[in-house]
């Protein structure tokens, strides 16, 4: 059973170690400010895949959307283990909400042959909203399982999968292909050395392009780089919306509904607090206090 | 998220500042490795660069995963049950974690799946993997086991041991130590006998081995009936099997974490590893000079942790009103113990770079290479270095963590903090692989032939100007009294005075260097200076006294020794 786990992968502005200077004073992320990093459910469900290359010889190929420095994580993957990586990187694809997102996400899917399993994290830390996934596997019209923990089997047509549910866990069984969105369940194995020192090589065309003199570059010099290092398993595809074959009107801003009305920062603060007894007179109270400033009814 | 690579402003200053070329062109042969291996690197820079990368991650393993783990792993310890050790399960993530990153097989060469990294980058290794848990260096820094059957076994032992050390697979042990012959190896008992087919067994008992439940063993034992010195001994190459059972394993003062282990042969089937009665004389010195630097990294490693934990909870310990570390007597400890630390890694790392050198030259030479002279000049530098740096990092080590635990006062001697446990891991350090009275006298040859004369003159005559000229006219000061000081002792003619006085004048001479060392790398990080001018200053008396000692001929104490001692 040799066929591909696609895992889509978000490198992201690193929001859990903020520091003094993490937002601008109109309250957007400073992204200058904070490092780039791996989005974390993204490197479990990373880990999810290489461990079904592990148990079943499944072939893992990255992808991730995003502007040319994404690339760095696409290399980081193959450091791990992934087997072969995608760069979807486009001016067509900035400002994508999460619908344009899964849109473009799905182009790219649907490009890659023999997908068994589509991977992603639960939700990119940047954003937060958990929807990318689900609205993918819509795209892709195929089955989907949000929160998995782990794969417990998987056959040539089917996978069974423990997911995370309040207070416990569920098992499901799902046909292939099918999407799952993984959760911080398992522990990323490290980049290996003889991976880093090999991988560390891999470039996409733009990479090539720059590091023969940028625009100046000798295209036959590029292609003969390019076939180089796509012979030795170095070359990192990269992708353009037209690459990818998706419509321009469904992609980045224009294909995104999404609309920002108003961006407050909000500073939090601890409020008064009011000590309510627990019987019936102080429950009584309460509710007529809430009552009288129409909180309630 | 802890990095204990890139938190590291010390240790990242060696990497960028050592000077590798020499010893990554050895290494890499030219470079020439690229043909059939795809992760070879292709020029200097590219080796530096797979260097830090590698170290990066092994830093966020051991600052991520293997740190948090130690107080636990200690607390719990491995099992023995039916003469089986098993290792607590969080060692056994810690071991799984580093293999996963494939650092099993630092210094292996390519062709068995290695990474063929220098012995400084895999000390730098096991310096972090010992800030994080002590006791999993005895289990990682083994792999010089496998470093020793690469340089003497032969193509079929390679063939058949190395790959697996490499993979992870396999784990070493080297079983030296008997009952009654520790210091003294040259006596050691344990028989080898040959069947009629040239069959080697091994017969007797072997005690204190560190991670004695290892699947290969490197054992050193008698393989020439009647004699009773060094030249009687071979070293073989053992498998775990039901023949070699161990017997229990020692209730330590620290470092619980690995088992060290009783082991009993019961006719273990052996192979002889390179020329009979070599054993001691050859393979097992230069395993122990391995051990030795890796025991040295050890102990840096474990003050880096010592001198944390009590830098930071100086500066949150009020007392009267203030954080303990505004008062002068708390300061004056905490940059003593900097300064030393500081002092311990910058001799360390020079070490590896001489061992490296020595390595390189070495293979170059069996290679046929007409570099007999720099092999000679860098094995001499790197056997006084060896016991010297061993010396100082292992009693440096014990010095910050004891003065760690004194910042932490009472606290400190309770559990709930980690410094007590450094206190107790850095016990072991100035004792195995040859206390720091053995390192004195391995390295008191060295120091009176001069074999770091020409090191310490290079560093003289470097440009040092203003502040650290006038430092550098002390030290040179220093080495003056160091040369009249040999130079007495050498007049005496006295054995028993020249081994008394043999630590004082080890001593100087650590001073001088490590001083001139510190004041040339100031040089290149003028934020340094201030650490290399304390070392300096503290030098002073600590010279001042060493010499007026030596230069004393006391004898009171070699006289009248049972007097003083039976009263």
């Amino acid at each position: 059973m040799s066929r591909t786990v696609l895992v889509f992968v978000k490198q992201v502005p690193d929001t859990q170690n903020i520091t003094g200077d993490a937002m601008t004073p109109e309250g957007t992320v400073n992204r200058a400010a904070l490092p780039a990093i791996f989005n974390p459910e993204d490197l479990n469900a990373l880990e999810m895949a290489l461990q079904l290359k592990d148990r079943y010889g499944m072939h893992v190929t990255v992808a991730t959307m995003g502007p040319p420095k994404a690339a760095e994580i696409l290399r980081d993957c193959l450091c791990r283990g992934a087997d072969e990586a995608i760069l979807l990187t486009d001016r067509a694809f900035a400002g994508a909400d999460t619908l344009a997102t899964s849109y473009a996400l799905s182009c790219c899917a649907a490009k890659v042959q023999d997908v068994a399993v589509v991977l992603c994290g639960r939700q990119a830390i940047d954003g937060d909203t958990a929807q990318v996934g689900p609205q993918l596997s819509e795209k892709m019209q195929s089955p989907q399982i949000c929160y998995a923990e782990d794969v417990v089997e998987m056959t040539e047509n089917s996978i069974t999968v423990r997911r995370r549910i309040d207070g416990g866990y569920e098992v499901l069984q799902s046909p292939l292909p099918a999407l799952l969105t993984v959760v911080d369940s398992n522990d990323p194995r490290p980049m290996a050395a003889r991976r880093i020192m090999k991988y560390k090589r891999a470039k996409t065309m733009s990479e090539i392009r720059a590091a023969l003199g940028g625009a100046e570059a000798d295209a036959a010099a590029v292609s003969a780089e390019a076939a180089r290092l796509d012979a030795a398993g170095l070359l990192i595809r990269e992708w353009s919306a037209a690459d990818a074959g998706a419509d321009l009107s469904r992609t980045g801003l224009a294909g995104s509904p999404t609309k920002v009305k108003q961006v407050m920062s909000v500073v939090l603060t601890a409020g008064e607090a009011k000590k309510v007894e627990p019987t019936a007179d102080g429950v009584t109270a309460l509710i007529h206090e809430l009552i009288a400033d129409h909180t309630l009814g | 998220m802890a990095n204990f690579f890139q938190d590291n402003r010390d240790l990242m200053f060696t990497l960028g500042n050592l000077d590798l070329k020499d010893t990554v062109s050895l290494r890499e042969q030219g470079f020439k490795f690229t043909e059939n291996c795809d992760y070879a690197p292709v020029d200097l820079a590219d080796a530096l660069d797979n260097y830090r990368r590698v170290l990066e991650v092994v830093g966020g393993i051991c600052g991520d995963r293997i740190a948090p783990r130690s107080r636990t792993v200690d607390e719990e310890g491995p099992e023995f049950e039916n003469n089986t050790v098993t290792y607590h399960p969080l060692t056994q993530q810690n071991i799984a974690d580093l293999t996963k990153a494939e650092v099993s097989g630092v210094m292996l060469p390519y062709q068995y799946g290695g990474l063929n990294f220098p012995v400084t980058v895999y000390t730098m290794m096991t310096e972090m993997v010992s800030r994080a848990d002590a006791s999993l260096q005895n289990i990682f820094g083994l792999q010089d086991i496998a470093e020793t059957i690469c340089l003497f076994g032969n193509e079929e032992q390679k063939a058949q041991y190395l790959p697996g050390f490499a993979t992870g697979e396999y784990d070493g042990a080297m079983d030296l130590t008997e009952p009654d012959y520790g210091s003294d190896l040259p006596g050691v008992r344990l028989r080898a006998w040959q069947d009629e087919n040239g069959q080697w067994y091994l017969n007797g008992m072997k005690r204190f081995i560190t991670n004695g439940c290892a699947k290969v063993h490197l054992v050193l034992a008698r393989s020439e009936e009647g004699t009773t010195d060094a030249r009687g001994l071979s070293m073989f190459i053992a498998e775990a099997c039901p023949q070699l059972v161990v017997r229990r394993i020692e209730h330590k003062l620290g470092i619980h974490g690995v088992a060290t282990c009783e082991l009993q042969f019961n006719d273990v089937p052996a192979q002889l590893c390179g020329k009979r009665k070599f054993g001691l004389i050859k393979y097992v010195m230069s395993l122990m000079n391995g051990a030795r630097v890796a025991i040295s990294a050890q102990a840096v490693g474990v003050a880096e942790a010592a001198y944390r934990a009590a830098r930071q909870y100086a500066a949150e310990r009020e007392q009267f009103k203030k954080t303990i570390d505004q008062f002068p007597a708390v300061y004056d400890m905490l940059s003593s113990m900097k300064v030393k630390l500081t002092a311990a890694r910058t001799l360390l790392y020079e070490t590896t770079r001489a061992v490296d050198l020595r390595d390189g030259y070495t293979a170059a030479m069996e290679r046929g290479e007409a570099v007999r002279d720099q092999q000679k000049y860098w094995n001499n530098v790197a056997a006084t270095l060896t016991p010297m740096c061993k010396a100082l990092a292992t009693e440096s080590a014990n010095q910050i963590a004891y003065d760690a635990l004194q910042i932490h006062g009472g606290t400190g001697y309770m559990h709930d903090f980690d410094v007590e446990r450094y206190y107790r891991d850095a016990r072991i350090t100035n004792i195995y692989e040859g206390t720091t009275q053995l390192q004195v006298v391995a390295a008191i040859g060295g120091v009176l032939q001069g074999h770091l004369k020409k090191e310490i003159d290079d560093l003289l005559a470097l440009p040092f100007e203003g502040r650290a000229a006038e430092l550098r006219d002390m030290l040179a000061g220093f080495n003056t009294k160091l040369a009249e000081a040999v130079q007495y002792v050498n007049d005496k003619k006295d054995s028993a005075y020249h081994d008394l006085r043999a630590r004082d004048l080890v001593d100087m001479a650590t001073s001088v260097y490590v001083g001139l060392l510190m004041l040339r790398n100031a040089t290149r990080d003028e934020a340094r200076m201030p650490i290399a001018e304390r070392f300096v200053l503290d030098a002073v008396v600590e010279v001042e006294k060493r010499y007026l000692r030596v230069l004393s001929g006391d004898m009171q104490l070699i006289e009248k020794k049972n007097d003083i001692l039976d009263y």
